[in-house]
């Protein structure tokens, strides 16, 4: 069963990618289905085995490494943290399976596409349950690598492939600390797995490297790793861009899973950074930051999709400022049930698109909820549990991280308290900005798009469904055992809190405004969307044109792309550009070839010499008879 | 005698020259000479290939000392003889220089169509000479078959190389002979001192700390030109660029090693104190090296020159862990140099594939591959992502450990070799996107073949080793294992020696 689950979608990947030209579009397919389904069903036993009836275990294959001191396996690492994100990426990872039998039934190489999302979920879940940080590592680059084969999936985009490229080397300097943090964690702790790095936190805490406590540099290292992969302010330039990839993709790696392996990896390092305070406080200013900066960057945007992407982003904000503040159980549920309903818009998003004929810019959409109900119906269950209204899943994981930074203690958890209350309207708001433009309205699409608009076939429909089922209820079923009375249990020491944090017991003790603050912006941003773009759509364009330069500061992304396109890639290309000619071929280069042609020319004077004509030789000769007897004469004789 | 009971490191070594012998006694016409030649050298190559193997099953990997070890007196009145044996270090690279060997018999069975017999016998005697250089326990027979490589390799590149070829070879051989001489002095003085030339017995030389300065760096001299170190690294990208791909693939795969190797045998064990005295300098180098040559690489527009490049920068990285002068990064430096031989020498033979195809190595010539060789492409994603030390793959444990060890040793070197890890995905995968990826613009691509019989061949040993070595690594890692330990202690106690002697 543990081993199945994580098994099972590299069986389905290399089936799939190494047989899929003989199996044909079909059976390829079914058999990552198959395999998906078998792992999800092994997986979800884990989960109930493993959460519900407090077994953890650890399975153990095969020694990866031994070198003098340093020994790993590669294991299975199963406690409740792991379990839960087995069991809850295998479930999405069959929905979207599924889903994509149907959204990629038109493209040409269907096989490579399912054999790369079950590698992606093989190795996602080698992430997961992994019990050392080399072979976290090994899924963290893995997911990277089939994120990157799947934003350039459609590889003949030069738009993709530059999307590919970018998520890839963003991706990997936050990777470059996350290698730095091993090579500190071993020296440190002489051992890189995960019981013996928490059993020694408690030496390490006085320790010091170069005048810093060391468990703040581990713990920052980590962060900076985890702030690339779950996009985080800074390095999250990569993630609207990865929107090139199908649909199914985004849904997937780029809302529901991939991006989430940062506040994983956070939760899963709890014990150790629950001791380093400052790197948590640094952990809620970006985290806070992310999720107001994504939120304001998502109200002006016209792609379906990049809405969508900037939500994620500012969702996974969220996450890291509860991290922050101490509350990873929080944190870790807003993963859980982000991952439902940030999949089920996706998956929405997806089926619109179908129906549009592949259009993506919500400003040519408009006025198709009556032909495709059941897409609209489903559209505003997500959007409903990602505003956080009452009941709907997002709404106890949201309350809970803004309770909990309410609760928290220093300027940085008030200053996290206020950003996700702003970001909590704006998430409101854009969200029904992209519902009504959407669906409502007159139509702006052209005529024979309009005629093509269809609701999409079951196979798209039943994990629609099934997400749905999970955006619903996750949040209240869950509830108690993830956040609520039972979590100590729950969690059976896979997440820890030090004995000085009371953040869990004190965030359920807020005064009774603070839980109704999100619930009521959140209404509020409803409201002024429909005002906006429902009743007075002629406003939001005047709005726009008043402040002229916020828009465009806003539409730009706050000008991250182009800043970093001047101070790092331009002059990493012209300075490359220089080492190569002027570096290498004029200066070291030159030396040689300078000395060789030096060598030629003398050669060439020296020649000269040789005239054959005797009456220079005999000058020459009496030349230095001279000089020889003048020599020994004066020189030698005093 | 020794644990094959026969001169299995002799049979290696000399074997492939009874092949050369053979071929040369071809006769008949031109094309069933050609025929007969590209048998018998891939014979000989492979049954030379299938005796290593012995080595990888009766190695001993719980001891650091010389196994296999043969030594026959030649003239003892001056110290000489014919002495070899493998230790944990060399005896990976013996098995990787008898693997290569036969793959790039079989890369230029269809690539090379002038002159074949010679070419073969040139690959031959250029086994002969790398098997030799790494079993050689003498230092006399060291220098004959460190030098005696540069022989047949600049006939290959002199000969059958691209346009420029003559000036690359000349520009190899000058390089490397230069640095070598240096190497000559320093060797013959070790002999002079110790009274032998056999590199066991001058291992128990204690070396004063101002000789050991001077002999360092004539080894370094020698070294450096061959690994290649920056800034002595330009030859490279010329050889690599002009060289056949077979070439190409024995220059990255072994010849780089050479270096390296040359630093682990003389350097660390016998001048301790000037290793410790000058490691500073080499972390400097390898940090440059990995920066600016992967900058470098960025900015290449031929696919040979890029790879060659960024095998300057791998080879960074090995230096690097040689100096951290501790056991990951030592164990690290030696991973990284066996799967930069198979990764770098699969994508030069990947190059390869489309120059044979197209007959030009111009990055912008290409574009679309990936739509009619969908076998070729997932080949070439695997070395790219070995390239770039993807876990899971033959570059991650060596760049990993190598990290990890020099943390210790200074973590800004640390960081300035992690910073490869950018730079690196940054222009392998560049590369990628331009060759293999986006929409074909050239029609004559569209005509292009995929991946022939023979090329899958060729192929499957590296693709094998490159996830063997990153999915289990420890296979690999074991065999140095005790000798990396006892080069580690016996630097740890040269070190202590004068600390107690200035008390």
């Amino acid at each position: 069963m543990y081993v199945g689950a994580v098994f099972f979608p590299l069986l389905g990947a290399c089936i799939c990618g190494f047989f899929g030209r003989w199996l044909g579009d079909k059976l390829a397919q079914w058999v990552t289905v198959v395999c998906m389904a078998l792992a999800a069903l092994c997986g979800i036993s884990a989960f109930i085995q493993v959460g519900f009836n407090h077994a953890p275990a650890t399975v153990d294959i095969v020694t990866w490494l031994d070198v003098g001191g340093l020994q790993l396996s590669w294991a299975l690492r199963y406690d409740t943290l792991a379990a839960m994100m087995v069991g809850m990426v295998t479930l999405i990872s069959t929905m979207i399976h599924l889903y994509s039998v149907g959204y990629m039934s038109h493209d040409e190489t269907q096989p490579r596409f399912f054999a790369y999302l079950s590698l992606f979920t093989f190795m996602m879940l080698m992430l997961v349950t992994a019990d050392n940080l080399l072979q976290l590592f090994f899924g963290w680059e893995g997911v990277g690598l089939a994120s990157y084969l799947l934003i350039g999936y459609w590889y003949e985009r030069e738009s993709a492939n530059r999307a590919a490229m970018k998520a890839f080397i963003v991706n990997r300097v936050g990777d470059l600390f996350f290698m730095l943090g091993m090579a500190l964690t071993f020296w440190t702790f002489g051992t890189i797995e995960f019981n013996g790095i928490f059993q020694g936190v408690e030496a390490a805490r006085q320790s010091t490297f170069a005048g810093m406590p060391v468990l703040e540099l581990i713990a920052l290292f980590f962060f900076l790793g985890a702030m690339g992969k779950s996009a985080q302010i800074g390095l999250h330039t990569w993630l609207p861009d990865a929107m090139e990839g199908p649909t199914p993709v985004s849904a997937l790696i780029h809302a529901a899973t991939m991006v989430t392996a940062g506040v994983f990896l956070m939760a899963r390092m709890s014990p150790l950074v629950e001791y380093a305070p400052n790197v948590l406080g640094f952990v809620t200013v970006i985290g806070a930051t992310t999720a107001l900066f994504a939120a304001s960057v998502g109200m002006v945007q016209n792609d379906i999709k990049r809405v969508i992407a900037y939500s994620t982003c500012s969702q996974l904000g969220y996450m890291f400022f509860a991290v922050g503040v101490g509350a990873y159980q929080a944190a870790v549920f807003h993963l859980f049930t982000h991952a439902f309903f940030k999949a089920l818009l996706f998956l929405g998003a997806g089926s619109v698109i179908h129906a549009m004929s592949d259009e993506q810019d919500i400003r040519k959409m408009g006025g198709i909820w009556k032909k495709i109900p059941v897409t609209y119906a489903l559209f505003w269950i997500g959007s409903l549990a990602l505003a956080g209204v009452p009941y709907f899943a997002g709404y106890y994981s949201k309350d809970m991280i803004l309770e909990a930074a309410f609760a928290g203690h220093g300027w940085t958890a008030k200053y996290a308290f206020i950003c996700g209350i702003l970001a909590a309207f704006m998430t409101a708001f854009y969200s029904w900005r992209l519902i009504i433009m959407t669906f409502h309205g007159t139509p702006r699409a052209d005529h024979h798009t309009m005629e093509h608009v269809h609701e999409s076939p079951a196979v798209m429909l039943i994990p629609l469904l099934v997400l749905a089922v999970g955006a619903l209820f996750t949040g209240a079923y869950f509830y108690d055992q993830f956040v609520g009375h039972h979590w100590a249990e729950f969690w059976n020491g896979s997440i820890v809190n030090a004995p000085h944090n009371h953040i869990m017991h004190d965030a359920h003790e807020v005064p009774e405004w603070v839980p109704l603050a999100p619930t009521v912006v959140g209404l509020a941003g409803i409201a002024l969307a429909y005002a906006l773009y429902m009743f007075m759509p002629k406003l939001p364009g005047r709005i726009a044109a008043a402040v002229p330069g916020l828009y465009r500061f806003l539409l730009n992304k706050w000008y991250f792309d182009e800043l970093y396109d001047r101070i790092f890639v331009r002059p990493a290309r012209s300075l490359a550009r220089k080492l190569w000619q002027v570096g290498d071929v004029k200066i070291i280069d030159g030396m040689p070839n300078g000395a060789a042609a030096l060598t030629v020319h003398a050669s060439g004077r020296v020649v000269r010499l040789q005239s054959g004509r005797v009456a220079n030789y005999a000058f020459a000769m009496i030349i230095g008879l001279v000089l020889f007897v003048s020599i020994f004469v004066f020189g030698v004789g005093r | 005698m020794n644990a094959a009971g026969f001169p299995l490191l002799s049979l290696l070594t000399f074997l492939p020259l009874v092949g050369a012998g053979i071929i040369l006694f071809i006769r008949g016409e031109e094309a069933v000479v050609a025929s007969n030649a590209r048998w018998t050298a891939l014979w000989t190559s492979l049954i030379t290939f299938g005796l290593s193997l012995i080595l990888w099953f009766q190695f001993d990997k719980t001891t650091a000392d010389f196994q296999f070890v043969e030594q026959i007196s030649w003239m003892p009145e001056f110290g000489l003889g014919y002495h070899m044996g493998v230790d944990g270090i060399s005896v990976l690279f013996v098995l990787l220089s008898t693997l290569l060997v036969p793959v790039c018999i079989l890369a230029s069975w269809e690539a090379v169509q002038s002159r074949v017999r010679e070419y073969m016998i040139a690959f031959l005697v250029l086994e002969t000479m790398m098997v030799g250089m790494f079993c050689a326990l003498d230092v006399v027979m060291f220098y004959i078959f460190f030098e005696g490589v540069l022989i047949p390799m600049f006939l290959i590149i002199g000969i059958w190389g691209g346009a420029r070829r003559v000036y690359a070879a000349y520009k190899l051989f000058l390089y490397t002979l230069l640095g070598s001489l240096l190497m000559l002095l320093a060797m013959l003085l070790l002999w002079y001192e110790a009274g032998t030339s056999s590199i066991p017995e001058i291992f128990n030389l204690q070396l004063d700390p101002s000789v050991q300065v001077w002999l360092f760096l004539a080894f370094l001299a020698s070294f450096a030109v061959k690994v290649p170190m920056w800034p002595v690294h330009t030859w490279l990208p010329d050889a690599h660029v002009e060289a056949p791909t077979a070439g190409s693939v024995i220059l990255a795969g072994v010849l780089l090693k050479m270096g390296g190797y040359g630093f682990l045998r003389f350097s660390l064990p016998l001048l301790p104190q000037a290793t410790e005295w000058f490691a500073p300098l080499i972390f400097a180098l390898s940090v440059i090296a990995v920066v600016y040559t992967s900058l470098v690489a960025l900015a290449q527009e031929d696919m040979k020159k890029l790879i060659a490049y960024s095998s300057v920068a791998h080879m960074g990285i090995v230096t690097m862990g040689i100096f951290t002068l501790n056991h990951q990064g030592l164990s690290g430096a030696i991973f990284q140099m066996l799967s930069h031989g198979i990764v770098s020498g699969a994508l030069f033979l990947c190059v390869g594939v489309l120059y044979d195809r197209v007959h030009s190595r111009e990055i912008a010539r290409y574009g679309g591959v990936a739509k009619i060789m969908p076998s070729y492409a997932m080949v070439f994603m695997l070395f790219t992502m070995g390239s770039i030390a993807l876990p899971g793959t033959a570059g991650f444990p060596g760049e990993f450990l190598v990290i990890v060890g020099a943390w210790q040793a200074n973590p800004w070197v640390a960081f300035g070799g992690a910073l490869g890890m950018i730079l690196g995905a940054g222009y392998m995968l560049y590369l990628y996107r331009r060759v293999v990826f986006s929409r074909i613009s050239r029609e004559d691509l569209k005509a292009l073949l995929d991946l022939s019989p023979r090329e899958y061949v060729t192929f499957a040993p590296l693709i094998l080793l490159t996830l063997w070595m990153g999915i289990y690594p420890s296979s690999f890692l074991s065999f140095f294992e005790a000798s990396v330990a006892a080069l580690v202690t016996r630097h740890e106690a040269a070190m202590a020696l004068p600390r107690l002697a200035g008390m």
